[in-house]
C-alpha cells in the first residue's frame, strides 16, 4: 500500500512539474516554423487541450502500459530507449555497492576492532574525507591517474571497440562470461573499475562510519565477553557473534546507500561517458527530452521505492523479532 | 546544559575545533577576498592560458588564462551563500512541517509525511536535476533546487523529537496551564528540538555546497563567467589530459568546505546530541 501511495504520488509530482516547464510541447515537437493549424492538431493528439486531471488520467493509463512516448530526439519509443541503458546503470550500482559494502565493512570492523590506534584513525579520516569528496571530481582525477599518466585503465566507455558480445541480460560481464569471452570480460571488468570506484566511495565511507559504531556496541555486550572467555579464537569472535549481531543498522544504511548510488550514477555516468540512464537523463534534459525525463525518473523512484520495501523484508529475515508491519 | 559550558565542551572537542577552523577560514577568504585574490578573477589573459601552478600563479591559470587561486577566493563566497541559502529554504519549511506533523498527528501527520515520502522516493541529485532544470539553469534556482529536496530530511528528524517532546512532562502542563497549541509548539517544543535541527544543518551546509557544486558541473547551476567552483570543474573536463589542474584545485576547493562543515557537524552532534553520535 505505502509503495502504492509513493510510486502515485512519485507520477502526480513529475507529472505537475513537467507541465510547468515553461514553452509549449507541441511547438517544442514541431519547432519554430510550425503553422498554427499543425500545433493546434498535434495539441488536441497529445491531448494538451484537455483539463489537466484528464491529462493525468491519461498519462497514468500510458504509464501502466509501458507507454512513454517517443523520445523527441531520437523518434524512438522511450521505454526501448530505457531497456537498453538499464542493465549498464544496474551493472554499475551493482559493482559500486559490492565495492562500497567490502570495503565499507572491512574499514569499519578494523577500526573497531583497533580502537583508538593508528588503523582507527586512518580509516575514519578517510571515511570522513569520502563522505565530504565530490564525486564527479574524483572520477576526473581517477581518469588523470589511471587512464592517462598510468594508462592501466580505460578512460570511458563499457567495453573496447570490436569486441563482440551477444546481448542476453545487459550486464556485460555476465554475458562475455556466457558467451565464454575472456577478451571482452577483461576489457569490460577494466572498464567497469574505475566508475565503481568513484561511485562507491560516499556509500563505503557511510558504511564504515556505521560498521565501526554498530560494532563497538557489540564488542562491550556480555555474551561477546562470555565467548571470550571460553576460550574462542577472535577471529571467530569478531567475525560470527560481533559482526552478526552488528549487520542489522548496517542492511539499514544499504539500503539508504543504494538511493545514493542510483543517484551518484547520475554524475558518474557523466564523467566516464557510461551509456546508462543516469547520463541519459541529463542529456534528455538538456535536450528537452521530456518524455524521457519523466520515464526515467518515474523508473530511478520505483526502484528507491522497491529497494526500501526489500530493506524492510531483509530486515525481518534477519531479526525475526521485527516484523515489517510494525 | 548552559550555554556558556556547551560553547566550552565545543572548545574541548577536537573535531569541533578543526572544523570551526577550516570553516572559520573559508569565511575570511570569501569575507577579504578581494585583498586576498592577486589577479581579477574574470579578467581574460590569452596569453597565459593553461599554465600550470608556479610562483607566479599558484594553481595556475584556465583556457582563458584567467588565474584559477584567484577564481576560486571569489568562488567561496558563492559556496558559502549557496550553502546558507540553500540550508534556509530547507530548514524553514521542513521545521515547520515537521513540528506541525508530529504535534498534530493522525491525519496531519499523515498527510503531510506522506508527501514527504514522495520527495524522498527521489535520488537527491536527481530530484535537484530536475528542479533545476524547470526553473532554469542560474544561482539562484540552483539554491532553491537544492533547499526543496533537503526538506523533508528536516521534517522526519523533527518530527521524531516533537513525538517524543509533546508526551513530556512539561509540554503536557503548558497545556493544561491553557497555553493555546501555538505558545505550545513556538515557545516550548521547539526551543528542546533546536540542538538536532542545529546539528543536522551544518551537516546539511556541507551537502548543499556538493550538491549545487554538481549542478554546476552539469551546467545546471551559476553560468560563466562566475567563478563558480562546479562549473570551474566542468571546464577543467575538457583540459584533463593537458592541464589537470584546472579541474583539480576547484574540487580540493569543494573537498576542503565540505569537510570542514562535515568536521564541525560531528563535533557540534558529540556535544549537542550525543544519541545521534556514529
Amino acid at each position: 500500500m505505502q509503495l502504492f501511495l509513493i510510486v502515485a504520488g512519485v507520477s502526480v509530482v513529475v507529472f505537475l512539474m513537467l507541465r510547468m516547464i515553461p514553452g509549449d510541447p507541441a511547438r517544442l515537437l514541431l519547432g519554430e516554423f510550425a503553422s498554427p493549424a499543425e500545433l493546434t492538431a498535434l495539441r488536441q493528439q497529445m491531448g494538451l487541450d484537455q483539463p489537466l486531471p484528464l491529462q493525468y488520467t491519461m498519462f497514468v493509463k500510458k504509464m501502466l502500459t509501458g507507454d512513454f512516448g517517443n523520445s523527441v530526439r531520437t523518434g524512438t519509443p522511450v521505454i526501448n530507449e530505457i531497456f537498453i541503458r538499464l542493465p549498464a546503470t544496474v551493472e554499475l550500482a551493482l559493482a559500486g555497492m559490492l565495492v562500497a559494502t567490502f570495503f565499507g565493512i572491512l574499514a569499519g570492523v578494523l577500526s573497531s576492532v583497533f580502537r583508538n590506534t593508528l588503523i582507527d584513525y586512518c580509516a575514519m579520516a578517510g571515511a570522513l574525507i569520502g563522505v565530504s569528496v565530490p564525486v564527479f571530481w574524483l572520477g576526473l582525477m581517477m581518469i588523470y591517474v589511471f587512464a592517462v599518466e598510468l594508462r592501466v585503465l580505460p578512460m570511458m566507455g563499457r567495453i573496447d571497440l570490436g569486441l563482440d558480445v551477444t546481448f542476453r541480460s545487459g550486464l556485460l560481464l555476465l554475458d562475455t562470461l556466457l558467451d565464454r569471452n575472456p577478451a571482452a570480460f577483461k576489457s569490460a571488468l577494466q572498464h567497469l573499475i574505475l566508475p565503481a570506484v568513484a561511485l562507491s566511495t560516499i556509500p563505503m565511507a557511510i558504511i564504515a562510519r556505521i560498521t565501526r559504531s554498530s560494532m563497538l556496541e557489540v564488542l562491550n555486550q556480555d555474551y561477546i565477553r562470555t565467548a571470550r572467555a571460553k576460550g574462542m579464537e577472535e577471529r571467530v569472535v569478531i567475525l560470527r557473534h560481533a559482526l552478526g549481531n552488528a549487520f542489522l543498522p548496517v542492511i539499514t544504511v544499504l539500503g539508504i546507500n543504494m538511493g545514493i548510488l542510483l543517484g551518484g550514477a547520475v554524475l558518474t555516468e557523466t564523467i566516464f561517458s557510461w551509456p546508462g540512464l543516469g547520463r541519459y537523463v541529463v542529456d534528455s534534459l538538456m535536450g528537452r527530452d521530456y518524455n524521457a525525463v519523466q520515464a526515467c525518473i518515474l523508473i530511478f523512484a520505483v526502484m528507491m521505492a522497491l529497494i526500501n520495501l526489500a530493506v524492510d523484508l531483509i530486515y525481518g529475515l534477519l531479526d525475526p523479532r521485527i516484523r515489517v508491519d510494525e | 546544559m548552559n550555554r556558556w559550558e556547551t560553547v566550552q565542551d565545543l572548545f574541548k572537542n577536537k573535531s569541533a575545533v578543526l572544523g570551526m577552523l577550516i570553516v572559520c577560514v573559508i569565511v575570511l577568504t570569501a569575507i577579504f577576498g578581494s585583498l586576498i585574490a592577486p589577479y581579477d578573477p574574470f579578467l581574460p589573459a590569452p596569453l597565459d592560458r593553461l599554465q600550470p601552478p608556479s610562483l607566479k600563479h599558484w594553481c595556475g591559470t584556465d583556457s582563458l588564462g584567467r588565474d584559477i587561486f584567484s577564481r576560486i577566493v571569489h568562488g567561496s563566497r558563492i559556496s558559502l551563500l549557496i550553502g546558507l541559502v540553500a540550508v534556509s529554504i530547507s530548514l524553514v519549511p521542513g521545521t515547520l512541517l515537521g513540528l506541525v506533523a508530529g504535534y498534530f498527528g493522525r491525519t496531519t501527520d499523515a498527510v503531510i509525511m506522506r508527501c514527504m515520502d514522495v520527495l524522498l522516493a527521489f535520488p537527491a541529485i536527481l530530484l535537484a536535476i530536475f528542479i533545476a532544470a524547470i526553473l532554469g539553469p542560474n544561482l539562484t534556482n540552483t539554491m532553491i533546487a537544492v533547499g526543496i529536496v533537503y526538506i523533508p530530511h528536516y521534517a522526519r528528524i523533527v518530527r521524531s523529537n516533537v513525538l517524543q517532546l509533546k508526551e513530556q512532562l512539561f509540554v503536557q502542563s503548558v497545556r493544561h496551564m491553557g497555553g493555546s497549541h501555538l505558545r505550545t509548539l513556538l515557545g516550548h517544543v521547539l526551543p528542546n528540538t533546536l540542538a538536532p535541527i542545529i546539528v543536522y544543518a551544518t551537516l546539511g551546509m556541507g551537502t548543499a555546497v556538493l550538491q549545487a557544486a554538481a549542478l554546476g558541473f552539469l551546467g545546471l547551476g551559476a553560468q560563466p563567467p562566475q567563478p563558480e567552483w562546479g562549473a570551474m570543474l566542468a571546464e577543467g573536463r575538457q583540459y584533463i589530459q593537458l592541464a589537470p589542474h584546472v579541474a583539480a584545485f576547484p574540487g580540493l576547493a569543494i573537498l576542503l568546505l565540505v569537510l570542514g562543515f562535515n568536521v564541525f557537524g560531528d563535533g557540534l552532534r558529540d556535544v549537542l546530541d550525543p544519541t545521534l553520535r556514529v
